[in-house]
C-alpha cells in the first residue's frame, strides 16, 4: 500500500479505536473534576458492555443496547457514589472493588452468550456514515467523516462536555469544588448532589464506551471484552490534563499508537507489546512534568480524591 | 451616619462543654457605621462572628437584623440576609480568575462569560474602589489582591453588613491604606462593617465606635473620639490580677542563646521576622508577648532547625546553629514544643499512645535497630503521676485526651529529655488553674536546674509574674525588652499593638 | 435531619463484631442472589468451602494460592502505613518473577543451592527498584504516586508479553508464545507437598510484624504516616525514609513473583501475576494494615477464590460468582466502615442548649 492509504487506514483505525477510550475517558474526566477518583472504570465499561450487548440481542434494537449500558455503567458509577461520598469510604479500595464487581458481573451475565453475534441489522446500524462534502477531503475525510454513528456522538459529547465544563455557570461549580470543595460549600454549592450526578454521568459515559466495545468493535460476545481499556481510560484523563477537548486527540493518538503496532508489526521489528507500553510511558512523563512544572493550569483538580465532610465544631 | 440599628446582638452566650466562649454579650452596630471590635486571643470575638455569620449556633440569646430577629443554621442563611464575612485564611480557588470566583455558586444565566456579569463585577468595583481584574487569575495576585476579590464576593451577593476578621494581618501598609479607602466608601454608601483587629492605632484610624471583649464578656463600648490607645488597652487588658505565681531567684547570667538580626521570610516573602536580636540567660525565664500570628511560631521553628533562616545568627553555646537539621540540634539539648490551637499539630502523633509518644525524639539515641519501650513506659508511668494526667492507659491514643491532658503529655517529654534550652509556645493554653500551676512549678523547677527557658505565652499576668524578662514581639519585630518586675499590663498591650518601648516606658527604657 | 458525628468510643471488639455483620450481610446478598439462580445458597456456600478444604490436595492448592497474596500484602502494608498508596504490587510481583526468570533461563547451570537464592535476590531487588522509582519521584517532586505506581503495572506486564513472544520465547513451542519451562534445580522445594514459599512467608509475617511494631525504622514509618510534620520536627529525614520502605515494600512483592514462577508454574508467562497485586491491596486494607490478620483475610481471600473455580464442576455455577461475592463483601466492609467512624445524631432544636464537645 502507498503511503497515503497507510496513513488513511491507520488514521481511520486511530478514531475508531480511540472512541470507546474517549467516551470513558471523558466520565472520568467529569469524574475527576468534581474531585472523585473512581479506579472503577474498567469495571463500568464491562457492566456496560454486557448489559447493551444482551439488551441488544433481547430486543433486536440497537439503541435500547447503547442506552442500557449506559443505565449499567451508571448503576455501577452509583455504588461508588453512595459508598465515597454518604458513607465516606475510601475512594482507591472503593473504586477497585467495583472493577472487581464489575468484572465478575459482566463474565457471569455474559457466559451464555459468549461467542454469540448481534444480528446483521443491529450491526448495520453502526456502518460508517460518510458526511457529504466533508467526507470528501483527502485522508482526513475519511478518517474523520466516514465513521459510525457513535463515533460522531464522541465528537458532539467531548465538545458539549467541554463546554459544559468551562463555559457554564455549572462547570464553574463544578470546578470549584474539584478545587477547593470548602470554598464551594461557603459559596452555597450544594457539594454532594454535584459529586453524585457527575459521577453518575462519568459511570454512564464509561458504559457507553463498554457497549461501544460489545456492540461495535468485536463480531460476539467475549469475556472480558474492554481488555483493560478502563485503566488506559485513567491514564489517558491525566495524560489529557483533565481536559475534554485534548481528550479527543487523546484518544485517537493512543488508539492510532495500537493500530500502528499492529500495522508495523510486518514491516519494522518494533514488536506491538513495545508499542503498548508507549502510552503508560507517555502518561507518566505527563505526570512527571506536571509535578516539576508546577504550572497551577494543569494539575489534577486539587482536592481530587479528598473525603470532604463539613465538620461539626 | 444614620442612626438606624442594622445589627443588634442581645445576651449571646455560647459554650463548648465546660468552656465558656460568649457569655451574654451585646452589641449594637448602626447603618453606615464601622464597628472595631477589640480583644486579646481567646476573648470571644471569634465565637461572636462565627455566631453572626452563621458557623456557629448560640446557646442562647438573640441576634436582630434590622430590627427582626434572625436564627441562622447554616452559613448560607447568614448570606442570605445579607451578612458577607471575610475570614482570614481565604476561601478561594487558586485556578480560577477573579471573576470565576466571584460569580460561582450563585444562580444566574446558564453560560457565563457573558459581558453582563463583567458588567456587573465593575460596577461594584468602580462604586467602592475595589480596583482587580476580573479575568486574573488567583494564583497570580497579591494577597491584597486577593482579600478585594473576597470582598468582590460578598458585595456581589448583597452584602450589605460586612465582617472582616484580622484584614490587615496579611496586607502591607500601602495595602492596609487601601483598604480603609474602600471601608470608607462603603460606609458612605449604608454598609455596616465590623472589622476584628489587635491593631490600636488602626482602630483609632478607621472605626466610629468600639467594642471591647474581655474572656467572653462585653466590658464596654465607646465612642471613637471619647477614647484612646491607652484607654482602650486598659480595657483590653484589665486590672491586674495576683496570680501568686512563685517567681524564684535568677541564678547566673550566662547567655546560652544568642539570636543577632535574625530575618525569617515565608512562603509569600513577607518578612516574619524581621532584625530579630535578643540574649537568653541559662536559670532564666525570657517571656514572648504578642498577638498571635506576630513571629512566635516561626521563631520556634527556626531555633528548631525546621524553618528556613535567610539571614543572622542563632548562636547556641557560642555556636551558630544556623543551617544545621534538625536531629543535630534535639541532640545538642534544644527542646521545642509548640502547642498550636488544635494542640495535636505537631509535637505529639495523635493516633499513638503515651509510651509511643515518648519516645519520639528520644528513640533515636537508643542503640541498635530495636526500639525498647520499657523505660519510656516507666516514664510515662511517672508523669502520670506526677502531672496528674487523666489518662485510660499508657497505650491509649493521645487524641482522646482532654486538651489539657495531652499539654502534659507533650511539657512532660520535653523536660524530661533534660534540654538545656526549653522553648515552649502556650503551654497552659485552655489548662485550669490547677494545672497551670503544676505547669508553672515545672517550668521554675527547670530554671532552678541552669535551664533557659524561652517561653511564650497568651496570659499577659503570667508572663509578669512568671518570667523574669519579657519580650515583646509585633508583626516579627521586637519592640521592646523589659524587666518583668519594673513593667505593667497596660504597657505590654501598647507594645503588642505596635507602639515603640520609649513612647511607652518613657526616657531611659 | 440527622447529624454524623465522629465517634470516639469503640472498642476493638465491637469494630470487629461490626465488620463480621458486614460480611454476614454480604453473604446473604449474595446467598439471596444465589437463590434466585435455582440454587440452594447454603449448599453452594458448603461447597465453596469444600473447595478448600474437601481434601488435603484442596488445602494445599489453597494455601499455595495463599501465599503470593499473603506476601504482597506484607508488602502493601508497609507502604501504605506511610499514607504511600503503592498501587503497584502487580508490576513489582511481574518485575519480580522478570528476574527471577532471567537467571533460571540464563544461568540453569548454576546448582540449585546457589540458583536459587539468586533468583531470590534478584526478584526482591527487581521488585524494589520498579517500587522505588516513583517513590523517588514522589520524595524529590511530589509526584502523585497512585497514578505513577498504576502506570508502572502495565509496562512490566507488557515487557513480560514483549519477552514471552519475543527474546524469551521457547523455539521448542512451535509458533506458540510461550518461554521454556524452568530447569529442575530453578524449581522450590517442596515441604508438606507445597513449595517452600510457605515457610518464607510464615518468616515474613513475622519478621514484617517485628520491623513495623519494634524496630525504629517501623516506629518512623508509622510517624511519617501520621504526620511528615511531626516526623520531621522529631529529626526524621523524611525522604530517606519514604525511599527506603518503598525499596522494602516492592522487594517484597517481587519475592511474590519468585515464588509464582519457581514454586508454582515454573515458567513466566505475562498472566504470572494474576491480579494479585490488586486484590493484595484490597486484603491489605481489609487488615487493617496488621501483618497477623493479613494471613486471615488473604487466606479466607484465597479461599474464596478456590471455591469460586470448584462450584463451578460441582454447581455448574460460573466461577464469575466468587468474583461476584468478593465485590459484594467488600461493598459491604466499605460501608459497615462508616458506622464504625461515626454516629448518626438528631439534629436538636436550635434554641435548646446544644452542648457540643470542647473543641
Amino acid at each position: 500500500m502507498d503511503f497515503i492509504s497507510v496513513l488513511t487506514f491507520v488514521l481511520t483505525g486511530a478514531v475508531t479505536a480511540g472512541t470507546p477510550l474517549l467516551f470513558a475517558t471523558l466520565g472520568e474526566i467529569i469524574t475527576e473534576k468534581v474531585g472523585q477518583l473512581n479506579l472503577g472504570v474498567e469495571g463500568m465499561m464491562l457492566m456496560g458492555a454486557v448489559i447493551g450487548f444482551s439488551t441488544a440481542i433481547s430486543t433486536g434494537n440497537p439503541i435500547l443496547g447503547i442506552l442500557a449500558g449506559m443505565i449499567a455503567g451508571g448503576c455501577g458509577a452509583l455504588i461508588f457514589a453512595f459508598l465515597t461520598i454518604t458513607l465516606r469510604a475510601n475512594q482507591i479500595v472503593s473504586g477497585l472493588s467495583l472493577t472487581i464487581f464489575g468484572t465478575g458481573f459482566s463474565s457471569f451475565v455474559g457466559q451464555s452468550m459468549v461467542g454469540k453475534s448481534l444480528s446483521d441489522s443491529i450491526r448495520n446500524s453502526f456502518k460508517p456514515i460518510k458526511i457529504p462534502l466533508l467526507g470528501d477531503i483527502p485522508v482526513l475525510g475519511d478518517a474523520l467523516f466516514n465513521q459510525n454513528i457513535l463515533v460522531y456522538l464522541g465528537y458532539v459529547v467531548a465538545i458539549i462536555l467541554g463546554i459544559y465544563l468551562y463555559k457554564t455557570r455549572i462547570g464553574l461549580n463544578i470546578r470549584t469544588v474539584g478545587e477547593n470543595t470548602g470554598a464551594a460549600d461557603t459559596a452555597g454549592i450544594n457539594v454532594s448532589i454535584y459529586k453524585y450526578v457527575h459521577i453518575l454521568i462519568g459511570g454512564a459515559l464509561a458504559g457507553l464506551g463498554g457497549a461501544y466495545m460489545s456492540m461495535v468493535t468485536v463480531p460476539s460476545w467475549q469475556d472480558g471484552v474492554t481488555g483493560g481499556r478502563g485503566w488506559i481510560a485513567v491514564a489517558l484523563v491525566i495524560f489529557v490534563t483533565w481536559n475534554p477537548y485534548k481528550a479527543l486527540i487523546g484518544s485517537y493518538f493512543f488508539g492510532g499508537l495500537s493500530i500502528l503496532g499492529l500495522y508495523l508489526q510486518s514491516h519494522v521489528p518494533i514488536p506491538q507489546s513495545i508499542f503498548d507500553m508507549l502510552p503508560y510511558l507517555a502518561t507518566i512523563i505527563v505526570l512527571i512534568m506536571i509535578s516539576l512544572k508546577k504550572s497551577k493550569e494543569n494539575c489534577a483538580p486539587k482536592a481530587l480524591g479528598e473525603p470532604y465532610f463539613r465538620e461539626e465544631r | 451616619m444614620n442612626n438606624e440599628v442594622y445589627i443588634k446582638i442581645e445576651n449571646l452566650t455560647k459554650t463548648f462543654g465546660p468552656v465558656v466562649a460568649n457569655n451574654n454579650v451585646c452589641l449594637e452596630v448602626n447603618k453606615g457605621e464601622i464597628h472595631a471590635l477589640l480583644g486579646e486571643n481567646g476573648s470571644g470575638k471569634s465565637t461572636l462572628m462565627n455566631m453572626l455569620s452563621g458557623i456557629y449556633t448560640p446557646d442562647s440569646g438573640a441576634i436582630y437584623i434590622k430590627g427582626k430577629q434572625v436564627s441562622f443554621k447554616t452559613p448560607k442563611d447568614s448570606m442570605s440576609i445579607g451578612i458577607g464575612m471575610i475570614h482570614q485564611h481565604f476561601r478561594l480557588v487558586e485556578v480560577l480568575t477573579a471573576k470565576e470566583n466571584i460569580i460561582a455558586g450563585q444562580k444566574g444565566k446558564f453560560f457565563v462569560g457573558s459581558k453582563k456579569l463583567s458588567q456587573k463585577i465593575r460596577e461594584i468595583s468602580e462604586k467602592y474602589g475595589l480596583v482587580v481584574d476580573p479575568d486574573k487569575k488567583i494564583y497570580n495576585m497579591s494577597v491584597g489582591e486577593k482579600q478585594t476579590v473576597e470582598i468582590l464576593k460578598v458585595i456581589y451577593r448583597g452584602a450589605q453588613i460586612l465582617i472582616l476578621d484580622e484584614p490587615t494581618a496579611v496586607l502591607t501598609p500601602q495595602e492596609s491604606e487601601s483598604l480603609f479607602k474602600i471601608l470608607r466608601k462603603m460606609k458612605q454608601s449604608g454598609c455596616s462593617i465590623i472589622i476584628i483587629t489587635h491593631k490600636l492605632n488602626e482602630v483609632m484610624e478607621i472605626s466610629d465606635k468600639i467594642t471591647v471583649l474581655r474572656k467572653g464578656e462585653t466590658v464596654g463600648t465607646v465612642n471613637k473620639e471619647d477614647t484612646n490607645a491607652s484607654e482602650l488597652t486598659n480595657l483590653m487588658v484589665g486590672r491586674a490580677v495576683d496570680l501568686s505565681i512563685n517567681r524564684i531567684e535568677r541564678k547566673n547570667n550566662k547567655a546560652i542563646l544568642n539570636i543577632e538580626n535574625l530575618t525569617v521570610l515565608d512562603d509569600e516573602k513577607v518578612k516574619s521576622l524581621d532584625n530579630v536580636s535578643f540574649k537568653l540567660a541559662t536559670g532564666e525565664i525570657l517571656g514572648v508577648a504578642g498577638v498571635a500570628g506576630s513571629g512566635q511560631k516561626e521563631l520556634c521553628e527556626a531555633i528548631a532547625g525546621l524553618y528556613p533562616v535567610t539571614s543572622g545568627k542563632i548562636e547556641y553555646k557560642e555556636e551558630n546553629i544556623v543551617g544545621k537539621n534538625p536531629r543535630d540540634i534535639i541532640k545538642m539539648g534544644i527542646s521545642m514544643s509548640f502547642i498550636p490551637e488544635d494542640r495535636l499539630g505537631m509535637g505529639l502523633v495523635a493516633s499513638m499512645g503515651m509510651v509511643d509518644n515518648m519516645i519520639l525524639k528520644e528513640y533515636q539515641n537508643q542503640k541498635g535497630i530495636f526500639i525498647e519501650k520499657l523505660s519510656a513506659k516507666k516514664l510515662s508511668q511517672k508523669l502520670i503521676n506526677k502531672l496528674e494526667i487523666n489518662t485510660p492507659g499508657v497505650y491509649h491514643p493521645v487524641r482522646q485526651l482532654s486538651g489539657g491532658n495531652i499539654q502534659k503529655v507533650l511539657l512532660g517529654r520535653e523536660i524530661e529529655s533534660n534540654p538545656h534550652l526549653l522553648i515552649t509556645a502556650y503551654p497552659v493554653r485552655g489548662l485550669d488553674i490547677n494545672a497551670s500551676y503544676t505547669i508553672y512549678d515545672l517550668l521554675n523547677e527547670q530554671k532552678a536546674k541552669g535551664v533557659g527557658i524561652l517561653y511564650i505565652g497568651e496570659d499577659l499576668d503570667v508572663l509578669i509574674e512568671l518570667c523574669d524578662r519579657i519580650m515583646v514581639i509585633c508583626n516579627g519585630k521586637i519592640m521592646g525588652i523589659v524587666e518583668a518586675n519594673k513593667v505593667n499590663k497596660e504597657q505590654l498591650g501598647l507594645m503588642m499593638a505596635g507602639q515603640d518601648i520609649s513612647t511607652v516606658m518613657g526616657v531611659g527604657a | 435531619m440527622f447529624r454524623v458525628v465522629k465517634r470516639t468510643d469503640l472498642t476493638k471488639r465491637q469494630s470487629v463484631s461490626f465488620r463480621l455483620i458486614a460480611i454476614l450481610g454480604a453473604l446473604l446478598t449474595t446467598g439471596i442472589f444465589i437463590f434466585f439462580l435455582g440454587f440452594n445458597p447454603l449448599q453452594v456456600y458448603m461447597s465453596m468451602l469444600d473447595g478448600s478444604f474437601g481434601s488435603m490436595y484442596r488445602f494445599r492448592e489453597a494455601i499455595i494460592q495463599a501465599i503470593p497474596l499473603i506476601v504482597t500484602s506484607l508488602g502493601i502494608s508497609v507502604a501504605f502505613r506511610m499514607k504511600f498508596w503503592n498501587i503497584g504490587a502487580e508490576g513489582q510481583i511481574i518485575m519480580g518473577a522478570f528476574a527471577a526468570s532471567y537467571f533460571a533461563l540464563y544461568w540453569s547451570n548454576l546448582p540449585i543451592w546457589v540458583l536459587l537464592p539468586l533468583m531470590f535476590g534478584a526478584s526482591m531487588i527487581a521488585g524494589g527498584i520498579w517500587a522505588l522509582i516513583p517513590a523517588f519521584f514522589k520524595a524529590k517532586f511530589g509526584t502523585n504516586e497512585t497514578l505513577f505506581t498504576l502506570m508502572m503495572n502495565y509496562i512490566a506486564l507488557k515487557l513480560i508479553v514483549y519477552v514471552q513472544y519475543g527474546p524469551w520465547k521457547d523455539p521448542k513451542a512451535l509458533g506458540a508464545g510461550k518461554i521454556a519451562l524452568f530447569t529442575d534445580n530453578a524449581a522450590l522445594p517442596e515441604v508438606f507437598g507445597i513449595h517452600i514459599g510457605w515457610i518464607i512467608a510464615i518468616a515474613v509475617v513475622v519478621l514484617v510484624y517485628i520491623f513495623i511494631n519494634k524496630t525504629k525504622r517501623g516506629y518512623e514509618i508509622q510517624v511519617i504516616g501520621e504526620s511528615e510534620n511531626t516526623a520531621r520536627y522529631a529529626g526524621m529525614n523524611v525522604k530517606k525514609i519514604i525511599l527506603s520502605s518503598l525499596l522494602l515494600s516492592g522487594a517484597l512483592c517481587g519475592m511474590a513473583g519468585m515464588f509464582q514462577v519457581s514454586g508454582v508454574n515454573h515458567t513466566l508467562n505475562y498472566q504470572v501475576a494474576n491480579g494479585v497485586g490488586f486484590t493484595a491491596i484490597i486484603t491489605t486494607w481489609l487488615a487493617g494494615l496488621s501483618a497477623p490478620v493479613i494471613v486471615i483475610v488473604c487466606f479466607l481471600f484465597a479461599v474464596l477464590q478456590q471455591g469460586g473455580t470448584f462450584i463451578q464442576t460441582a454447581f455448574s455455577i460460573h466461577a464469575s460468582v466468587a468474583q461476584l461475592i468478593q465485590g459484594m463483601i467488600l461493598f459491604f466492609v466499605l460501608g459497615s466502615e462508616f458506622f464504625i467512624q461515626y454516629r448518626l445524631m438528631r439534629n436538636q432544636k436550635i434554641d435548646s442548649t446544644n452542648k457540643k464537645e470542647a473543641a
